[in-house]
């Protein structure tokens, strides 16, 4: 069977996610049942979620989440891990059997530290550094994939309706201050679990609905900056579009979302002087990562989430505030499910970002 | 006894029943087809002058003229053309290097045609571009930036200059001696309007169009004709021309007799003299001399105007064209073996340089691969025959087109491809007054904008139809392509899948 | 004013001069910087040092003198002004240049004056103290080039392939042999002494160099001219 990555596999989603802005933490329960919600969105073939906040006691050591084929290729990866890392603690993650839940693969997790000497060496700045890893295990080691590397925070993917997938990482019985989540419904029947979503690198994460097509404009310019998209979807490759304007450019997330879903030049132009010098600079500076089609993505790192809509807003999304708790969801009855009163609903315009982040940034870390 | 070896390729065929004997057809003629035989009182025709150019036809008020390829055959030979045949005639007779005019006739592959275009159907909507925005805005020029602040952390926004146009497609270089005044005048006027650019070859820029600077390209090739600094002030942009898809690796030489005054005084030569250029730029032995030249220039433009390098497109363009994406350079222009030619030996522009697809394709990989796209917009001409050709050279990679041949086609040309003569019934490819006074340049800025627009419309329709809003979604979007009728090798060269294949 | 340009870049240094208000500038110190005085007018620069390519390329209308060697491609495509230069100049020297004057102490390298044309009242001329290389006056459409030789006993002054594809101007060589392999279309006169315009040039050159115009002006030289401005017309045929 092909893998994910070998072919490209449009598909439709839901999406949904919370904060706590206080940062309180809150039982993985809330998104698996605000997921479910929206089963129709799903259609079996792919469900995940993503904590952030999840693991206080290892928040200094990058928390890697790996899928195996076998046991051999998990000893092969170990030693490569070895070899660029210290393993500080490593163990099989606890899932729960469920009969909707099947063929699942060895699923590993590891808290790690670089190792110093290697990290200096290499020349790189740690995160780099960490991330070329993970992109040399998921492109060289056939059988490994890594589907999760942040700090502090965690990806639980699989094939399956996310509300199952929930269930079977036993996500109940984790806690963090916000969560992402995602229901598919691909287009082709993937086998392999690592071609669900969340799709993370590092501590950022992206759930996304729907189908661009700009996406072989997106790919053919991201690559020329060392990414290889190897799952060919979508949200790996929005993924890394804002990795690359956040961490390598520079870029704020608002100013990441005027380079994927721009005003029309022709809304540009009825703007004010300083938003028409900044957004004009933004369009000219990277049109090739322009991104148009549907899409709505939720967008998840260390201390907060962005919603972002296509500019011409073919996908639906609703936010919400309750208190501290913000929302984002692919429909409002995902989000009343968990919270039936709320202060404030609303549709946010295509290509308008909504950025939800802790009060106090510093204490996420 | 005097024996013709060549014989006429077309018949001119005059309908008795319909001809008033009008006469207008002998004065539209400038190559002396028809005359009036006063002795059987009607129109005769000398088909061996005749070049086919429509002219006679297309404005007979009674519609009685028709052009025919001649019947008569010479004994049929697959190897063996007539037109081989009658080449060999021609150089036995004159010795000399056989001269034609427009892009390459002959059938070698292309492969615009072998291009089919996706669309949306369910998992994303296509667009209704009548109802909804579509952007068909391009900016060309270097668009490598680093992502500064000033001290209240709002961004830098300086770029480097770059051209907009509001279509993917400009007017390329035909320069004024080898096209009429008129012709230039209206492709300055449509370029305007139209809010592209036209470029003025390597002719100079008369001084009656100075005012369209803005939406000029001036034209720096090795010649220098014309080339001084109110030329380049003029200008919204500088083509240093390297070459050019019809004649690659040769220069150019406009005969004397088509230097008029103004034609002189526009390429600042004296009149009367052959107006030549050589085949390189003779400060330009190497790349790192082309960077001089680039880098000179702009030192001359105080670097405020984008620099574009025009290259015919040849065996080894994608590490030439590395070299120009490293020289400073704000654009590349790769110009097809197709592309068309007021004159150029034959050998050359039916033997010389690859198809602009294939180009355009392995040079748009090859500065990805190398980090260095950004460096540099890629335009590229040579045959773009439609809104077809345009938004697929887009899809493979491109910012831009320009087109020459479409734009004198749709001011009359009829492609009789005999610019070479210096007669141009159709006032474009001609120096003769009464003949240049037959194309008003209003007319044809009126068609050139026509024409544009619809391109323009067209691209909006393809475009929706694959749900794209923006053509910087679609530059460089292969997977929006499949190829057809293609072998293994071209389809990898040109990046894209088999039709039938999917995602 | 006066530059140091060390340390300086070439685009500095045009932006200096741009913005200087003095008519008269002086910058030492120039190593390697090209574009120097691009397309400048309306200035006078003296520059000392070993300045890059593309000296004075497109100059319209400033005087630049050179204590030094001069590179590559100086004085291409100049429109007016004058280039002298106490020294050396490189290959193409006063490429396609149309108006203006440059004037050489010593040698010239390859194809000088290349493709120069004269236009209307302007005529552009070339004066070699030395000699100059092959491929002098390739396509030389018009303008006056004058090699000197100066200091030579004998001998051809120029290069192989003297005046190639010339089709208008002059080519004035103080010597007694003609270059190797001259072209057909170029046809040579022995000349005893010079007409008055190239009489002025040398007489100019004389006068920025210190030398006296007598020793040269009455000697013997070749005059090289087209025989035909349309050197090509029996090469095509149509087809």
């Amino acid at each position: 069977m092909l893998k994910e990555g070998q072919y490209r596999n449009p598909s439709g989603c839901a999406v949904s996610a919370v904060i706590d802005r206080s940062g309180k933490p809150m039982s993985g329960r809330r998104m698996i049942d605000s997921i479910a919600v929206m089963h129709e969105r799903s259609n079996g073939l792919g469900g995940g979620f993503a904590g952030y906040g999840i693991y206080p006691d290892h928040k200094e050591l990058y928390a890697f989440h790996l899928f195996f084929d076998d046991r051999l290729t998990r000893k092969n990866t170990e030693e490569y891990i070895l070899r660029h890392f210290e393993i500080a603690y490593s163990s099989e993650i606890q899932t729960r059997k469920l009969p909707t839940v099947t063929d699942e693969p060895i699923i590993w997790r590891y808290f790690l530290a670089p190792l110093p000497r290697k990290l200096a060496d290499s020349h790189l700045d740690e995160r780099e550094y960490v991330a070329r890893c993970v992109n040399f295990i998921n492109a060289r080691i056939g059988g490994a994939y890594v589907f999760s590397s942040g700090k502090n925070m965690g990806v639980f993917k699989g094939v399956g309706y996310p509300e199952d997938i929930g269930e079977f990482y036993r996500l109940d019985e984790y806690e963090g201050y916000s969560w992402t989540c995602h229901g598919r419904y691909p287009t082709n029947t993937p086998g392999w679990w690592g071609g669900a979503h969340p799709f993370g690198l590092l501590d950022c994460t992206i759930v996304h609905n729907g189908e661009i097509s700009s996406y072989d404009a997106n790919r053919r310019y991201i690559e020329m900056f060392g990414y290889k998209c190897t799952l060919r979807t979508d949200t790996e490759v929005m993924a890394y579009i804002i990795d690359y304007l956040v961490r390598k450019m520079g870029l704020t997330l608002r100013e990441v979302a005027k380079v994927m879903a721009p005003s029309f030049w022709k809304t540009i132009a009825t703007k004010s002087e300083e938003e028409q010098r900044e957004e004009i600079f933004l369009r000219k500076a990277f049109p090739s990562l322009l991104v148009t089609g549907p899409f709505s993505v939720v967008v998840g790192y260390e201390g907060g989430i962005m919603a972002l809509n296509d500019r011409l807003k073919l996908r639906s999304t609703v936010c919400a505030e309750k208190g501290d708790l913000a929302f984002v969801a692919s429909e409002e009855s995902a989000i009343r499910r968990i919270e039936p009163q709320l202060d404030k609903v609303w549709a946010p315009a295509g290509g308008e970002p909504v950025v939800f982040e802790l009060h106090d940034k510093e204490a996420s870390k | 006894m005097k024996v013709r070896y060549i014989l006429p390729a077309f018949e001119v065929l005059r309908d008795e029943s319909k001809c008033v004997n009008c006469r207008l057809c002998e004065r539209e003629c400038a190559n002396g087809v028809h005359s009036f035989d006063s002795e059987r009182g009607r129109m005769i025709a000398n088909d061996a002058k005749c070049v086919d150019c429509h002219r006679c036809v297309c404005t007979c008020p009674t519609g009685a003229l028709k052009i025919a390829e001649t019947k008569d055959v010479y004994r049929s030979n697959a190897n063996w053309s007539r037109a081989a045949i009658d080449e060999i005639y021609r150089q036995a007779e004159s010795g000399g290097v056989l001269l034609s005019s427009m892009g390459n006739p002959d059938t070698y592959p292309e492969f615009w045609n072998r291009l089919l275009i996706n669309a949306s159907q369910v998992t994303n909507p296509p667009i209704d571009p009548l109802r909804e925005p579509m952007e068909t805005q391009v900016r060309l020029g270097s668009g490598r930036v680093k992502i500064e602040r000033d001290e209240n952390g709002r961004l830098k926004t300086a770029l480097p200059p770059q051209l907009e146009l509001q279509v993917p497609v400009m007017f390329s270089a035909m320069s004024y001696g080898s096209v009429s005044y008129n012709v230039h005048a209206a492709l300055a006027r449509a370029a305007k309007e139209l809010g592209i650019y036209y470029n003025t070859g390597e002719g100079g820029l008369h001084r009656d169009l100075y005012g369209y600077g803005d939406h000029t390209i001036v034209q720096v090739a090795s010649g220098r004709f014309g080339v001084f600094r109110e030329y380049l002030d003029a200008a919204a942009a500088i083509e240093i021309k390297m070459g050019q898809g019809a004649k690659p690796g040769i220069g150019g030489h406009l005969p004397a007799a088509k230097i008029t005054p103004a034609v002189a005084r526009t390429r600042m030569i004296p009149e009367g003299s052959d107006a030549i250029s050589p085949a390189p730029h003779h400060d330009i032995y190497s790349i790192e001399d082309l960077r001089q030249l680039v880098m000179s220039v702009k030192e001359a433009t105080g670097c405020r105007k984008p620099v574009i390098v025009k290259v015919a497109a040849v065996h080894n363009i994608e590490a030439i064209a590395s070299g120009i994406a490293r020289s400073g350079a704000d654009v590349i222009a790769i110009d097809g073996f197709r592309g068309g030619t007021g004159a150029a030996p034959t050998r050359i522009r039916d033997n010389v340089g690859i198809p602009v697809e294939l180009a355009l394709a392995r040079v748009d990989d090859r500065l990805r691969e190398e980090g260095v796209r950004d460096n540099v917009s890629i335009v590229v001409g040579g045959s773009i025959r439609s809104s077809a050709d345009m938004l697929k050279a887009i899809a493979l990679g491109a910012d831009a087109c320009y087109i020459g041949t479409a734009a004198l086609i749709s001011l009359g040309c009829h492609l009789c491809r005999s610019c070479h003569t210096g007669i141009c019934n159709w006032g474009i490819a001609t120096q003769i007054p009464d003949l240049v006074a037959r194309l008003d340049p209003d007319e044809g800025a009126r068609r050139l904008v026509n024409l544009v627009t619809a391109w323009k419309h067209e691209l909006e329709e393809m475009m929706g139809c694959m749900g794209i809003n923006s053509v910087e979604a679609l530059r460089g979007n292969r997977l929006m392509l499949r190829g057809i009728g293609m072998t293994e090798s071209e389809l990898r060269l040109l990046g894209v899948k088999p039709a039938g294949e999917s995602m | 004013m006066k530059i140091n340009a060390n340390g300086y870049t070439a685009k500095k240094l045009n932006i200096m001069i741009g913005r200087s208000n003095d008519e008269s500038i002086e910058i030492e110190g120039v190593i390697g910087q090209r574009y120097i005085g691009t397309a400048l007018s309306g200035k006078i620069l003296e520059i000392e040092g070993a300045p890059g390519n593309a000296l004075g390329a497109f100059l319209d209308g400033a005087k630049i003198e050179l204590f030094g060697n001069a590179q590559e491609a100086t004085g291409d495509t100049m429109n007016a002004g004058e280039i002298v230069i106490h020294g050396n100049a490189g290959d193409a020297t006063g490429y396609a240049m149309r108006g203006g004057e440059i004037f050489i102490e010593g040698d010239v390298g390859y194809r000088c004056g290349i493709h120069m044309k004269a236009y209307r009242g302007n005529s552009p001329a070339i004066v070699i103290g030395g000699k100059a290389g092959s491929f002098l006056g390739e396509y030389q459409a018009g303008g006056t080039i004058v090699v000197l030789g100066d200091g030579r006993a004998g001998g051809a002054v120029a290069g192989y392939f003297c005046g190639t594809g010339m089709h208008g101007g002059e080519i004035w060589l103080r010597s007694q042999d003609a270059p190797a392999a001259l072209p057909e279309q170029v046809k040579t006169e022995r000349v005893k002494g010079v007409p008055s315009n190239v009489e002025m040039l040398i007489k100019k050159w004389c006068a920025k160099f210190g030398k006296e115009a007598i020793n040269y002006t009455g000697d013997e030289f070749l005059k090289l001219s087209p025989d035909d401005a349309n050197p090509y017309k029996r090469l095509y045929t149509p087809n």
